[in-house]
């Protein structure tokens, strides 16, 4: 017995007497001699929970987080404020705990959060059909292939380089078995190289994915990368990051056919990268290839008004090979989190925060701009990240930063080798001016040490 | 005279967020501009921008709070009840994990800090892989999937990725008919085609059904051990066999691992791929619906196609603590299938639980979770209840069983969807009901490890009172649930003409 | 809805994936039977072949979709459809009220009315369900 099981001595022998065996080992004889361990797992001994929280905690010590250090570091996620009803709210039993809503009657709580989690990623992106959440980003990307696959069946997936790289991998991986081939086009002066995407656009294509803002912070003009991909039948996917939604022209204005994004930066943590939750919404027409839970309203033999989950023979455990997914378990609370969190900046608050966040990205850009041996790398307009250009060793001078307490953002050499000397810089509101000024300071600081040290001699792209 | 009485929440239709939001009213007051307050128009052009702010609340603190505290009232929850809801494996989940998944150094750490700056969290991911692969029997162990039917597909990616290494065409995947909805839906999704493989009398894989199909077109065979109807599939060494010699890979859906761990290996049984369910075994928090994780351990030939990123661990310098790191360079590696390094803070909570078990725990969980099944099965073949809910298949079973409500339909005129609502009402999650598909009528009970015996000995009871009471009046289970916040919903409406969001404000 | 009560027309023809074919001046009406809105349960949606496909004999040519279920529709006999049911998409549960009347499903022009010959008769097809 262990403290989360009650099983007695009494309880088992008469657990036994009742079942008509005379140990529990007679319980497992149909497992073949020969396939039984035999030994203890070589696996530590068991310790009390106060042991288990020290070892845990001393673990958890040696990671350098946002906690300790001021943190620039954006690429996909984002070191923003989470408000503490978030925290109280989600740690309610009923909703940590519960399975799936197979059982409507009994889930009216977390069926109605889906419908409102649902209605916000809607207003969001200003398509008018959500599901109830994907694992994260780069998953919901890959699965916004397989739509278009389901919609049009051809062959090419053709996605600029302005889109996250781990999406871009994601899509790679899962296109043999999607029988899908990916094109990836260029960007040229930090945003996507129209004329290139248009070369690369045929009767194959079967979806142009892009992001926006993209990897390098750029808010791309996405008018045009529509009106080429209706031009050939293809379907338009757009990655986005949802806090700049609701400043920017969304999905749904532009003629997108599928809006997918990450969904950490509403009211999720950082948590190492999961879990968090990736957002999927779609135009009417594409309803029912829809990957994920849908939960829908409807009425109850009484009348009253309730919510069940919908559409379902889309599903895997009941279309099964035909179904529009494999998806069972997804990330519904953290996708309560995003509700409540989109529910608690509210519309205006949506709003301004998006306003503070593009207004402090500008200082930002202007002010690390003018730091000697710094330049911007594109002048694109953004909403809260950007790319700068460094005359030093973009990893050294990151090092340096974070020796002195300051995150200096994502070395864009990892992943661009056409960019290698760019950093590419996040802001958030919890990034004040002060800290903003503190960067400054240090990759000044930085960079002119490197660049006497020579680091960056030869490797300068 | 009875007094009336109705609380304020029943009083109110049910009512949306955005139903409460009243114009002007706010949570979130934004931080001090301390930057210039340049117009958006020059940061952002108009012709970038949406034409109008998206419709959330206005609504503030105490209200919101109102809102989903009223809500999750109307939720039924494993902290509250038992919940024997079979293939979910819905055990206990330890309080103290969430205190560690809340550490700073856990929760706000950023998933591109520099491994040199996050040694703490690959440590606890290399030590979880370790422990993944003595359960498994498979040594080399991947957290990135974040579900197990992102597991699955992995699994299956990584047999394509290994046949055409060998410039094998593979196009066939073999699933048993009894399997998980995920796993047909997997394989296609992987661009095979699913052929089923039948199903023996005695529950078990058909040997001959499964030597005739397994020929060179067949890529893979996916199972689970025990199956979905609960048993342990004896022949699983000659399965096994067939397969390989077929030249094909074994793949085992861990959605009942809390059958065996340290009992039994699904590496030792021949298994090459293997995901597991930290959500179901290793205690992650349900969630609603998520989040969970389905990492997956591999066999030596598989190994060199698993995703990156790969953690590693080198020895101190000096003598020093390890290095862990986390590696890209894997040149047959699949690629990736989702960002960063998979859902962490769901390691931490399923480290922290096989820290609490041990060895001896894990083990003993096992025990304890057949035990229960068993002592569950035996007290429902009493003779009020077996002739109506018999056991599908075999005498005895591992962690769940599977009964045919077939019986109970003809005599009583109640099906076990009726059963089912009519537990609600005595305050239990009712089992999986019609799964697997090839029993009629199907209810999957899995209790768990977790429960004590009196728990199991009153979900008998009810089994049977609502058995005894169909028998006087079939209607009152045919139009159950009575008590619950909604009674039975019309689904068929929801499907016709469906409603997704809140309309717009008009 | 209220499902229709049980029945099998005499002057029907059925396939054994529970379809039936009714002549209907030079063209065929297909539907599916009683027994399978009945299995199928509340009819949601319907997925239709375009006018003008060619619809194989033995061969899915649709899907009906309930709740809990999706169906493939098979032909009972092979040609060119002229028409579609549209009131199957307005009402989807006219299917179970009414299976061979108003819930028809296509109107085919067959290319073989000799393939007829294969499908079953009233007494047939209740003997072919009594075996189920």
């Amino acid at each position: 017995m262990s403290r989360y099981t009650s099983l007695t001595d009494d309880d088992l022998r008469e657990m036994l007497a009742v079942i008509g065996a005379s140990s529990i080992d007679e319980l497992f004889d149909a497992i073949p001699a020969a396939l039984r361990l035999g030994r203890p797992l070589d696996l530590p001994e068991g310790l009390s929970e106060q042991e288990v929280f020290a070892h845990l905690s001393a673990m958890a010590a040696r990671n350098v987080s946002a906690e300790d250090e001021i943190t620039f570091l954006g690429a996909g996620m984002y070191d923003h404020y989470v408000p503490a009803l978030i925290d109280s709210i989600l740690s309610r039993s009923e909703f940590l705990t519960p399975y799936t809503p197979y059982q409507p009657e009994i889930s009216q709580g977390g069926l109605q959060v889906m419908f409102e989690y649902q209605t916000a990623i809607s207003e969001l992106t200003g398509l008018p059909v959500s599901n109830a959440s994907l694992y994260e980003g780069p998953s919901a990307v890959g699965a916004a292939a397989y739509l278009a696959k389901l919609a049009n069946g051809r062959r090419d997936v053709v996605v600029s380089r302005g889109v996250h790289p781990h999406s871009r991998a994601t899509l790679a991986t899962l296109a043999p078995g999607y029988g899908q081939s990916v094109v990836e086009t260029p960007l040229t002066d930090g945003a996507t190289d129209l004329a290139a995407l248009e070369a690369a656009i045929g009767p194959d294509t079967t979806a142009v994915i892009v992001q926006q803002p993209n990897f390098l912070g750029a808010i791309e003009d996405l008018e045009p990368v529509v009106a080429a991909a209706k031009a050939v039948g293809a379907l338009v996917v757009c990655s986005c990051d949802p806090l700049p939604l609701a400043l920017l022209k969304t999905p749904g204005e532009l003629g997108v056919d599928v809006a997918v994004g990450e969904g950490q930066s509403l009211g999720n943590r950082l948590d190492y990268g999961g879990p968090s939750f990736g957002f999927f919404a779609a135009s009417q027409e594409h309803i029912r290839r829809m990957p994920g839970r849908i939960a829908g309203e409807t009425r109850d033999v009484d009348g009253r008004r309730g919510f069940v989950l919908t559409l379902q023979t889309r599903e895997q455990h009941i279309r099964r090979e035909k179904a529009t997914s494999n998806i069972c378990t997804a990330q519904v609370l953290n996708a309560l989190a995003g509700v409540i969190y989109l529910s608690w900046l509210g519309k205006r608050g949506a709003v301004e925060l998006a306003e503070l966040m593009a207004r402090r990205a500008d200082y930002a850009r202007r002010a690390l701009g003018a730091v000697p041996g710094v330049r911007a790398l594109h002048e694109q307009p953004i909403a809260r990240e950007f790319a700068l250009a460094l005359d030093a060793s973009v990893e050294a001078v990151v090092e340096r930063c974070a020796a002195e307490g300051v995150n200096a953002g994502y070395p864009l050499g990892r992943e661009y080798p056409e960019y290698a000397d760019g950093l590419l810089v996040a802001i958030t509101e919890q990034r004040s001016r002060a800290d903003i000024d503190r960067l400054a300071d240090a990759l000044g600081r930085a960079v002119a040490a490197e660049s006497r040290t020579g680091s960056l001699a030869g490797s300068r792209a | 005279m009875t007094i009336a009485t109705q609380t304020p929440q029943q009083r109110e239709e049910i009512l949306t967020i955005y139903e409460r939001s009243r114009p002007g009213r706010r949570a979130f007051t934004p931080p001090a501009l301390d930057v210039p307050d340049r117009p958006i128009d020059e940061l952002i052009p108009a012709r970038l921008r949406r034409a109008a702010p998206p419709e959330l609340p206005e609504i503030a603190e105490p209200e919101i709070v109102r809102h989903y505290n009223g809500l999750s009232k109307r939720n039924f929850d494993l902290d509250s009840g038992f919940y024997p809801l079979g293939s979910c494996t819905m055990k206990h989940n330890p309080k103290l994990h969430e205190r560690v998944a809340a550490l700073p150094g856990n929760a706000r750490l950023h998933p591109f800090q520099a491994p040199a700056r996050a040694q703490g969290a690959l440590e606890l991911m290399w030590n979880l892989e370790r422990a993944l692969a003595e359960v498994s029997g498979l040594p080399h162990v991947s957290l990135q999937p974040s579900a197990g039917s992102h597991g699955e597909l992995a699994g299956v990616l990584l047999t394509r990725a290994y046949h055409a290494d060998r410039g094998d065409q593979r196009t066939l995947v073999l699933t048993p008919d009894t399997a998980h909805g995920t796993n047909p839906a997997t394989v296609t999704m992987a661009g095979y085609e699913v052929v089923k493989v039948g199903t023996s009398p005695d529950g078990g894989v058909d040997l001959e059904d499964l030597r005739r199909k397994a020929d060179d077109r067949v890529a893979c065979l996916m199972l689970t051990n025990p199956n979905t109807l609960g048993l342990f599939d004896p022949n699983i060494e000659e399965i096994a066999r067939v397969t390989h010699d077929a030249g094909a890979t074994l793949y085992y859906d861990g959605a009942n691992l809390n059958a065996v761990m340290g009992i039994s290996r699904p590496g030792d049984m021949g298994f090459d791929i293997v995901h597991f369910n930290l959500h179901k075994s290793f205690t992650q928090p349900h969630g609603g619906g998520g989040p969970g994780a389905g990492p997956i351990a591999v066999s030596d030939r598989i190994e060199p196609y698993l995703m990156v990123p790969r953690i590693t661990c080198a020895e101190g310098a000096g003598g020093g603590p390890p290095r862990f790191d986390l590696e890209d360079d894997r040149p047959k590696s699949i690629g990736r299938l989702r960002g960063f390094q998979g859902n962490y803070g769901v390691f931490v909570r399923s480290y922290a639980y096989i820290c609490s078990l041990g060895a001896a725990g894990l083990r003993e969980a096992s025990e304890i979770a057949v035990l229960n099944a068993n002592y569950l099965l035996a007290l429902l073949r009493r003779p009020e209840i077996a002739p109506y809910l018999p056991l599908a298949y075999g005498e005895r079973c591992m962690h769940e069983f599977v009964l045919s409500g077939a019986p109970m339909k003809r005599d009583l005129g109640i099906r076990t969807t009726d059963l089912a609502k009519r537990l609600l009402d005595f305050g239990y999650h009712p089992p999986t009901v019609y799964f697997p598909l090839l029993v009629e009528e199907a209810l999957l009970v899995e209790p768990t490890e977790t429960e004590t015996r009196e728990t199991l000995e009153e979900f008998a009871e009810a089994i049977g009172a609502i058995l005894c009471e169909a028998a006087e009046d079939p209607a009152i289970a045919q139009n159950a649930p009575y008590s619950t916040p909604v009674r039975r919903l019309d689904e068929a409406a929801a499907a016709r003409t469906p409603v997704v969001r809140q309309p717009r404000p008009t | 809805m209220a499902a229709a009560d049980e029945s099998y027309p005499a002057d029907l023809r059925y396939h054994p994936e529970h379809d039936w074919v009714r002549a209907d001046g030079d063209e065929h009406v297909f539907g599916i039977t009683w027994y399978a809105q009945d299995a199928l349960g509340e009819v949601v949606y319907y997925d239709p072949p375009q006018v003008g496909a060619t619809i194989t004999k033995d061969a899915p040519y649709g899907e009906l979709e309930s709740v809990k279920a999706v169906s493939d529709i098979f032909a009972p006999a092979s040609g060119e459809v002229t028409a579609v049911n549209p009131a199957v998409n307005d009402r989807p549960e006219i299917v179970n009220e009414d299976p061979y009347g108003a819930g028809w499903l296509v109107r085919v022009r067959l290319s073989d009315p000799s393939e007829l010959d294969d499908l079953m008769d009233e007494p047939a097809y209740r003997a072919y369900l009594a075996g189920l």
